[in-house]
């Protein structure tokens, strides 16, 4: 099934949690936060958050940042 | 280096937290890593900014807080957001993250100036402050908006002094300075516009509490050397305002006796 996964489209199979995502993308884990369709999902919900088709994720992590924000990077 | 001794009573309150430095700085548009730790040294500060971002998918990213010495205190923005639901969701995401209370909020208005859309930086605030955020909100330098973002229960405010990276300095001195009368217990953080050590202390002399800042040493030909510039205006600037400027006059007044003269 097709989720979006920080505005790019990503096939995952049936069953894929937030959890599984993350680890399947090598993505560090630490200061690292997660969205589901527009709702922050904590660390600890992860393993029992299941996505569905067409389910919206933001992964965000900080930046260097203070003066003229660009727009690249930022979330949908 | 400096040799002025802080008094324990001046210090800077920001909500419960208390801060001996009064110069918060960014972490953006720095050359290099190395760059930006020295300047962040020499400035003193105690505080820096970060903004949010996805993370790349499509290549390993090492952690940029990595690079931030352990002992600053993190103030994540919401830099980039045009809208108050995008500042919201972004704060929420921070906290999620870092474990933190604290969010500089901005809500931008228009990509060109930079400048805040302040009515969706209120509504924001409002709504942060209702779920235990610390906001500490960009704005123009506006006394109404001021007060409403107070009494909206945010713990200082930050008023501009000109456009983000313009480097133009206090562009409206009266402003700040009715602000600062009309409003004697506010936290007031000069946000924004800051260019040269100047413009800092001229801040701190018409009674800012602290002053923020990114581009003016980031920018600098010398980061490291301007950090430690900003570092003593804002000392020397808070410093005038505390011991009370003469006041201006039109005219001279002579400094020596104008009797006993010889002819």
């Amino acid at each position: 099934m097709l989720v979006v996964v920080n505005g790019e489209p990503r096939a995952v199979v049936e069953q894929t949690s937030l959890e599984d995502l993350l680890v399947t993308l090598a993505l560090p884990r630490e200061r690292v936060a997660v969205e589901l369709n527009q709702k922050v999902v904590r660390r600890v919900d992860w393993p029992a958050s299941t996505l569905r088709e067409g389910d919206k994720i933001e992964i965000v992590h900080f930046v260097g940042g203070g003066g003229r924000a660009k727009r690249d990077g930022a979330m949908g | 280096m400096s040799t002025v001794v802080k008094a324990q009573s001046d210090r800077l309150v920001i909500g419960d937290r208390v801060f001996n430095s009064r110069l918060i700085i960014g972490t953006g548009k720095y050359r290099s890593f190395e760059e930006m730790k020295a300047a962040h040294h020499s400035s003193g500060a105690e505080m820096v900014t970060v903004a949010v971002r996805r993370v790349p998918l499509d290549r390993s990213s090492e952690s940029f807080l990595d690079h931030l010495d352990g002992s600053l205190q993190i103030l994540p923005n919401t830099a980039g957001c045009y809208t108050a639901d995008d500042a919201i969701r972004t704060a929420r995401l921070a906290r999620e993250a870092l474990q933190t209370d604290l969010i500089k909020l901005e809500v931008i208005g228009d990509q060109t100036t930079l400048f805040p859309d302040n009515e969706q930086t209120l509504a924001a605030a409002r709504i942060l402050v209702g779920e235990g955020f610390v906001v500490l909100p960009y704005f123009t330098d506006d006394l109404i908006m001021a007060r409403k973002l107070l009494d909206a229960g945010c713990p200082a405010v930050m008023p501009l002094a000109a456009p983000i990276g313009s480097g133009l300095g206090i562009q409206n001195p009266a402003n700040l300075r009715i602000m600062r009368e009309q409003l004697p217990d506010a936290t007031i953080i000069v946000d924004a516009g800051v260019g040269t050590a100047s413009d800092a202390a001229i801040a701190m002399e018409l009674g800012a509490d602290a002053v923020l800042m990114n581009t003016a040493i980031a920018e600098a030909q010398d980061p490291a050397r301007m950090a430690t510039a900003m570092k003593l205006a804002i000392e020397a600037g808070r410093l005038a305002y505390l011991a009370g400027r003469m006041p201006k006059r039109l005219y001279a007044s002579a400094s020596s006796p104008v009797t006993g003269i010889i002819e």
